[in-house]
C-alpha cells in the first residue's frame, strides 16, 4: 500500500514546529519516521500534515552534569548503540540499543519517536523507566517535565497533549555500585518483544527499581529500597495488576526474574 | 565419472559436476536484476484492486462514482471473460468456478471485487474507498473439519457438501490388526502459512496493435502455461499472446499458478487502451493470496513384536481454501498425501483416506516440497511416538523398517517406484555427524541454565520430474510430455540456449551452461540461457516439481549432442577426415592431422557457406530436441535430517544447536547450488517448524497483514546447516541426476519436533503442530502437568 496524500513541512526551530503544529490539528511530528513511516504507508496513519522535525539542531544535541544526562529526542538508537552519546550506565543502553529492530532502523530511528509513539512492546520505554528517566515536552504553553514513569497511559497513548512535542529525554546520575539487567523476549531477532524486563540495582542511592513490559501500555514498575527476592516477584507482578493470560502473566514474571537476576545476581 | 552421449566436449573440470559459482550472481548481487517492479512502459497505469473484507458474503450492489467509473473495472464488464476453471479428471472431484473479479458472492478475504487504475499506486488505493459495496455476510466456512459436517454452511452451493475430492487407498490393512503388537494414534496439524519469496507478484499487461498480440509481463515460473490459461480465459488464441517472465524474486511455487490479477489486466489494458502494471504488496500476499501448507491427520502406525513398521491407518484432510487454483487444481496436496505418507519404509499394510475440503480462505498453493512437508511431519512424528510407545531408539525403528539399498528399485506400498539409493546409510551418515552418542551424554548430564536438550531425525523421498505417466491419470489442465530445447550457434561460435522453463535462483544460467559445455566444449561466456519468454522459447510447462535440472537438463543434452554430431560432421568434411575419424574434444572437432575450432565451423556454416560439404545437413547449427527420462515416474533424491535443540521450558524458547542434512540428489551437476538449494529450503523448514502461521479467526479474517505479525525465520534463526552428500545416480536421468530442489523446505518441521518432543519426553510433553511456538511449548508441558498430577 501507499500513503494518502498529505502536506509536508520540515520545520527549522522548535518554535517553528510547535506554531506549525497549533495551525494544524491534524497534523503529525515525523523524526526517524520507522513507525510512522509504516503506518502512513499502511494508511493506518492519514494525516493532513506532517511536521518533519529531524532538521532542528536542539533536538539532536545531548548533554552532561553532575546530575546526569540529556539525549536530544532525535538521538538515534545507532548512535547510543555506537558509544556516540552519553552513557551515564557505562554501556548498557549500548547493549539494549544493539538489541532494537535492526541497524537499518537504528540508523533511523530516534529514543524521542520511540516514546513519543509508545508502543508497548518497545525497548526503550521500559528500559528507560526503569532507570528513572524523564522527558522534556514543549507545546503552545511552554515546556515541562515530567518522569517517564506515568507518561505513557495506554498502548499509543501518552500525556503528550496536542501540539506538544516530546524534546529531550533526561537520565539520572547512577552511582559507581549501580547495576543493570534488561531482558527480552522475542520469538526471532529483531521483532517486538512478547515480555521485557528491566531492572536497576543503585544501592549507594537506595534505589531498586524493575520494569516489565506490559500489552496494556505503560510497563510495570515495581520499586523498592532494598534488593528483591526473585520469589517474590511473580507475586508482586500480580499485585501490581500484571494483565494477560496465564502464559503471558507466567513469561512477564520469568523475563522479569532474568533480568533481576542480572543486575541483582541470584 | 563416464557420461552416455555422442561427444565428450569438456574434460576441463568446467562440465557436469563442477562447483561454478552461479553466473546470474553478478547482475542479482549487485541489484542489476530486472524484476516486473523494475519496468516502466510509456503512458502505463497502476492497478490496484479493491478486495472483499468479508470471507463469505453475497454482492448485493456496487457504486461506483461517476468520476472514476472510467478507470474502474467491475465483473460485468468483463465482457467475453470467462473464470478460471482448475479441474482435475479425478472421479468425484467438484469444479470450482473462479471469475476474474468476483461475481455474485465473494468466498475470502482479499477475493477480487474491482480493479481501479491510476496514474500511480496511490492515486489507485485513493480510488479503492470511494467504490462502495453492499455486503449481504453470510456465515464464513473456516474450520476445515467443521467444513466437512453436513450442517456446514457451502462455500459452492451446488456441490451439496464442501469436498473437492474424497480419495481412499487400501492395501490390505484389516489383516494388520492381528499381527500388531504396538500402535500409536496421533492427532497432528500443519498450520496454514503463507509463501513470503523476496519479490511479490508483479504483472505488467499492454496491447501490441503492432503484433496484434496481448503482452504480459509476469512473475511466473511458467509463462508458457501462463499463455494458456490466458487463452482460455481472454478468448484470445494463444499465438494473440505473448508472455515474458523477467527476472523473478523467488518462486517456491507462488509463481506456479494462473493469476486472476493476470486475466484482469490482460483484459483491461485493452478496454483502457493503456498498459496496466499491478505489484503486489506484501499485505496482499500475506492476506489474500500466498496460502499453503494447511493439513491435519488422524495417523495411527503398527509395529510388530520386533519393532519393525507393520501399518499405517490415516485420515487426512486439507483445507484447499475457496477455488481449485490453476493448473495444478485443489487435489494438488490432497491428491498426493496417499502416495507420499508411506515414506522411505517397507510394510505390508496401508490405509488411507484423504478429504480435500472448500473454506472461504485464499486458495491453497503450491510451496517447496508441496504436501511432502506436511506427510514427512505427520509419518516422522508419529513413527518417534511409536518408538517410544515401543521403548526403543525412534532410529532402531527406521532402521528395521527403510527400504533396504538391495532392493532398489523399489516399488512400495503405494505403487510408487524408487528408483535408487541407500537410506540406511543415509541414516547412518546423519548419526555419525551430529554426534548422536555425545548428545545423549549431554542430555543426561542436564543443562546448567534448566534447559533441556532433545535429538531429532526425519527422512523423507522427493519425487522429481514426474512426467506424462503421472500426470496424465491426474487430469489437470496440463501433462507434461517432452520437454525441449534449442541449440543454436551464433555466427562468431557463441551458443545461445532456449528452454522455456524459467531460472528463478535455481542457477539455470550457470548449470545448463555446464551441460552444453560437458557436450560441446564452449567457453562458459559464450554459452547464454534464453529463458523466460513464450516469443523465444520452446512450450514447457515451467519449473516446478524439482524437474528442470532432469528434464530441462536433458533437453539441453539432447540438443548439444544433435548439435555436436552436425558439427563433427562438418568439421571432418573441413579437415578432410572421415566423420568416424573426428571427435569432438574441448570445443575442437579433432581429427587424424589436424583439427578446427566448433567457432570456425559456425563462421563456415554462417559466413563462408561455399566452404561446407554438398551432404551438408541443411538444418544447420541451429535446432530443436526433444526429452523425456527412460521412465518418467520420477527420481526420488531423500535425505535425513537430524536436529539437536535446546528447549526453554520456563518459555517455551526452542533453539536450533545443531542441524545436519545428508542428501543423496544423484549425480550433482553443481554441488554449490546443490548446497544452496538444500539451505535456502532448510530456512524455510524452519520457518514452518518453529515460526510461520496465518491464523484466521472465525469469521475468516487473516490474523496477520505485515512481516510484524507473520513471523519469518532470519539470519539469527536459521542455523549454519551442515550439508553432507551421498550421490547415486539415477538409473533414469541422463546423467543420473535427481531433482533437489525442494528437499531442504520437506523434513525440518518433522525433525525439529521429534527433537523437541525427545527434549520433553521426561516431562510427558508432546507436539504435533507446527510451528511450535513458546505458546505451544509451554501449554504441552502444562497438560502433562496434569496428568501427571491426575
Amino acid at each position: 500500500m501507499k500513503a494518502a496524500a498529505f502536506a509536508y513541512r520540515r520545520a527549522e526551530s522548535l518554535g517553528e514546529a510547535v506554531s506549525l503544529l497549533a495551525r494544524n490539528p491534524d497534523a503529525k511530528v515525523m523524526a526517524g519516521g520507522q513507525t510512522l513511516g509504516p503506518m502512513l504507508n499502511l494508511r493506518l496513519a492519514q494525516p493532513a500534515e506532517i511536521v518533519d522535525i529531524t532538521r532542528i539542531p536542539e533536538l539532536g544535541a545531548t548533554s552532561e552534569a553532575a546530575d546526569g544526562v540529556t539525549l536530544g529526542a532525535l538521538v538515534t538508537h545507532a548512535a547510543i548503540e555506537d558509544g556516540l552519546a552519553p552513557d551515564p550506565t557505562r554501556g548498557f543502553l549500548a547493549r539494549v540499543a544493539r538489541g532494537i529492530a535492526y541497524r537499518a532502523v537504528r540508523t533511523r530511528g530516534t529514543v524521542g519517536g520511540s516514546l513519543a509513539h509508545a508502543d508497548p512492546a518497545a525497548d526503550w520505554l521500559s528500559c528507560l523507566t526503569a532507570l528513572g528517566a524523564e522527558v522534556s515536552i514543549v507545546g503552545p504553553g511552554g515546556r515541562r517535565r515530567v518522569p517517564l514513569q506515568g507518561f505513557v497511559r495506554g498502548p499509543l497513548d501518552t500525556d503528550l497533549a496536542a501540539g506538544e512535542i516530546l524534546c529531550a529525554v533526561h537520565l539520572p546520575a547512577f552511582s559507581a555500585a549501580a547495576s543493570f539487567g534488561y531482558v527480552k523476549f522475542c520469538r526471532k531477532d529483531g521483532e517486538f518483544a512478547d515480555a521485557i524486563g528491566a531492572a536497576l540495582a543503585d544501592p549507594s542511592r537506595g534505589i531498586f527499581r524493575l520494569a516489565a513490559s506490559t500489552t496494556a501500555g505503560a510497563p510495570i514498575v515495581i520499586e523498592a529500597h532494598q534488593p528483591f527476592a526473585l520469589e517474590a516477584i511473580p507475586a508482586l507482578l500480580d499485585e501490581a495488576g500484571s494483565p494477560g493470560d496465564g502464559y503471558e502473566r507466567r513469561l512477564r514474571a520469568t523475563i522479569l526474574k532474568r533480568a533481576t537476576t542480572e543486575a541483582m545476581g541470584s | 565419472m563416464a557420461h552416455g552421449g555422442a561427444a565428450q566436449g569438456a574434460a576441463d573440470g568446467q562440465g557436469i559436476g563442477a562447483p561454478m559459482p552461479r553466473k546470474e550472481d553478478d547482475r542479482y548481487m549487485r541489484g542489476r536484476g530486472q524484476y516486473v517492479g523494475d519496468i516502466k512502459l510509456p503512458g502505463m497505469l497502476e492497478v490496484a484492486f479493491l478486495r472483499s473484507p468479508l470471507a463469505h458474503a453475497r454482492i448485493r450492489s456496487i457504486r461506483i462514482p461517476d468520476a472514476i467509473r472510467a478507470r474502474v473495472l467491475v465483473n460485468a464488464d468483463l465482457e467475453g471473460v470467462k473464470p478460471i476453471r482448475a479441474d482435475t479428471s479425478l472421479p468425484g472431484f467438484k469444479s470450482s468456478v473462479q471469475p476474474a473479479l468476483a461475481v455474485g458472492k465473494v468466498r475470502f478475504v482479499g477475493e477480487l471485487i474491482a480493479l481501479c487504475a491510476a496514474p500511480s499506486r496511490a492515486e489507485a488505493e485513493d480510488m479503492l474507498s470511494e467504490i462502495e459495496i453492499d455486503f449481504e455476510p453470510l456465515p464464513a466456512v473456516v474450520d476445515m473439519l467443521a467444513a466437512r459436517r453436513p450442517e456446514s454452511p457451502l462455500v459452492h452451493e451446488p456441490w451439496g457438501d464442501n469436498l473437492f475430492l474424497t480419495t481412499f487407498v487400501d492395501a490390505d490393512f484389516e489383516a494388520a490388526k492381528a499381527k500388531a503388537a504396538y500402535s500409536v494414534t496421533k492427532e497432528l496439524v500443519t498450520s496454514r502459512q503463507a509463501m513470503c519469496p523476496l519479490e511479490g507478484r508483479g504483472v505488467i499487461a499492454e496491447w501490441s496493435s503492432r503484433k496484434g498480440q496481448l503482452v504480459v509481463t509476469t512473475s511466473t515460473q511458467q509463462p508458457h502455461i501462463v499463455r494458456s490459461g490466458l487463452a482460455e480465459c481472454l478468448g484470445l488464441s494463444e499465438e494473440q499472446i505473448r508472455v515474458i517472465s523477467p527476472d523473478v524474486g523467488g518462486g517456491f511455487g507462488y509463481k506456479g499458478i494462473l493469476l486472476p490479477e493476470e486475466v484482469a489486466l490482460g483484459f483491461a489494458t485493452r478496454r483502457l487502451g493503456r498498459p496496466l502494471r499491478w505489484l503486489e504488496d506484501r499485505r496482499e500476499g500475506l492476506t489474500a493470496n500466498a496460502n499453503c501448507r494447511e493439513h491435519h491427520y488422524l495417523l495411527t502406525a503398527y509395529a510388530d513384536a520386533d519393532g519393525r513398521l507393520l501399518a499405517l491407518d490415516c485420515e487426512a484432510t486439507v483445507d484447499s481454501g475457496a477455488y481449485s487454483a490453476y493448473p495444478f487444481s485443489a487435489c494438488l496436496e490432497a491428491g498426493q498425501i496417499g502416495s507420499i505418507l508411506p515414506g522411505l519404509y517397507d510394510f505390508p499394510h496401508y490405509r488411507c483416506k484423504v478429504h480435500s475440503v472448500a473454506t472461504n480462505k485464499p486458495p491453497i498453493l503450491p510451496y517447496r516440497g508441496v504436501a511432502r512437508t506436511g506427510v514427512c511431519f505427520a509419518l516422522e512424528v508419529t513413527l518417534d511416538a511409536l518408538a517410544r510407545r515401543i521403548g526403543i531408539e525412534p532410529n532402531e525403528l527406521r532402521f528395521k523398517s527403510l527400504v533396504q539399498p538391495h532392493q532398489m528399485p523399489f516399488d512400495n506400498i503405494a505403487k510408487r517406484h524408487f528408483d535408487s539409493g541407500d537410506y540406511p546409510k543415509a541414516l547412518r551418515m546423519a548419526i555419525e555427524a551430529v554426534g548422536h552418542d555425545a548428545v545423549r551424554a549431554r542430555q543426561r548430564r542436564g543443562e546448567p541454565d534448566g534447559r533441556r536438550i532433545g535429538i531429532g531425525y526425519a527422512m523423507y523421498a522427493e519425487q522429481a520430474g514426474h512426467g506424462t505417466s503421472v500426470y496424465a491419470a491426474w487430469g489437470i489442465p496440463f501433462v507434461p510430455g517432452f520437454e525441449q530445447a534449442q541449440a543454436r550457434f551464433t555466427p562468431d561460435g557463441g551458443l545461445e540456449l532456449r528452454i522455456g522453463a524459467h531460472s528463478h535462483g535455481q542457477g539455470m544460467e550457470t548449470t545448463l551452461s555446464q551441460v552444453a559445455h560437458e557436450i560441446l566444449g564452449v567457453p562458459h561466456d559464450r554459452i547464454r540461457l534464453v529463458h523466460g519468454d513464450t516469443g523465444e522459447t520452446p512450450y514447457s510447462t515451467g519449473t516446478w516439481g524439482s524437474r528442470s535440472m532432469i528434464m530441462s537438463g536433458g533437453a539441453v543434452g539432447a540438443a548439444c549432442d544433435a548439435l555436436a554430431e552436425r558439427v563433427m560432421s562438418i568439421g571432418a568434411a573441413l579437415l578432410q577426415a572421415r566423420r568416424p575419424d573426428v571427435r569432438l574434444e574441448k570445443g575442437f572437432v579433432v581429427g587424424p592431422s589436424s583439427r578446427i575450432s566448433v567457432g570456425d565451423i559456425a563462421r563456415t556454416w554462417y559466413r563462408r557457406p561455399q566452404d561446407l560439404p554438398p551432404d551438408v545437413d541443411p538444418g544447420g547449427l541451429e535446432l530443436t530436441a526433444g526429452y523425456k527420462a527412460r521412465r518418467d515416474t520420477g527420481t526420488f533424491s531423500y535425505a535425513a535430517h537430524a536436529a539437536v535443540v535446546a528447549v526453554d521450558p520456563e518459555t517455551g524458547e526452542v533453539e536450533i544447536l545443531d542441524y545436519v542434512v545428508v542428501e543423496d540428489g544423484g549425480v550433482l551437476v553443481n554441488p554449490l547450488i546443490v548446497d544452496g538449494q538444500v539451505y535456502g529450503g532448510c530456512a524455510q523448514g524452519i520457518g514452518t517448524a518453529l515460526y510461520e502461521e496465518m491464523a484466521f479467526d472465525a469469521n475468516g479474517q487473516p490474523q496477520g497483514s505485515t512481516l510484524s505479525d507473520y513471523m519469518l525465520p532470519g539470519p539469527g534463526e536459521v542455523p549454519d546447516v551442515r550439508i553432507l552428500h551421498l550421490e547415486t545416480p539415477s538409473p533414469y536421468t541422463r546423467w543420473g541426476q535427481k531433482g533437489v530442489g525442494e528437499g531442504g523446505a520437506i523434513a525440518p518441521p518433522a525433525a525439529i519436533t521429534n527433537a523437541v518432543n525427545d527434549a520433553l519426553k521426561d516431562l510427558g510433553a508432546e507436539l504435533a503442530i507446527s510451528p511450535i511456538t513458546p505458546r505451544r511449548v509451554v501449554a504441552a508441558l502444562d497438560q502433562a502437568g496434569k496428568g501427571k498430577a491426575a
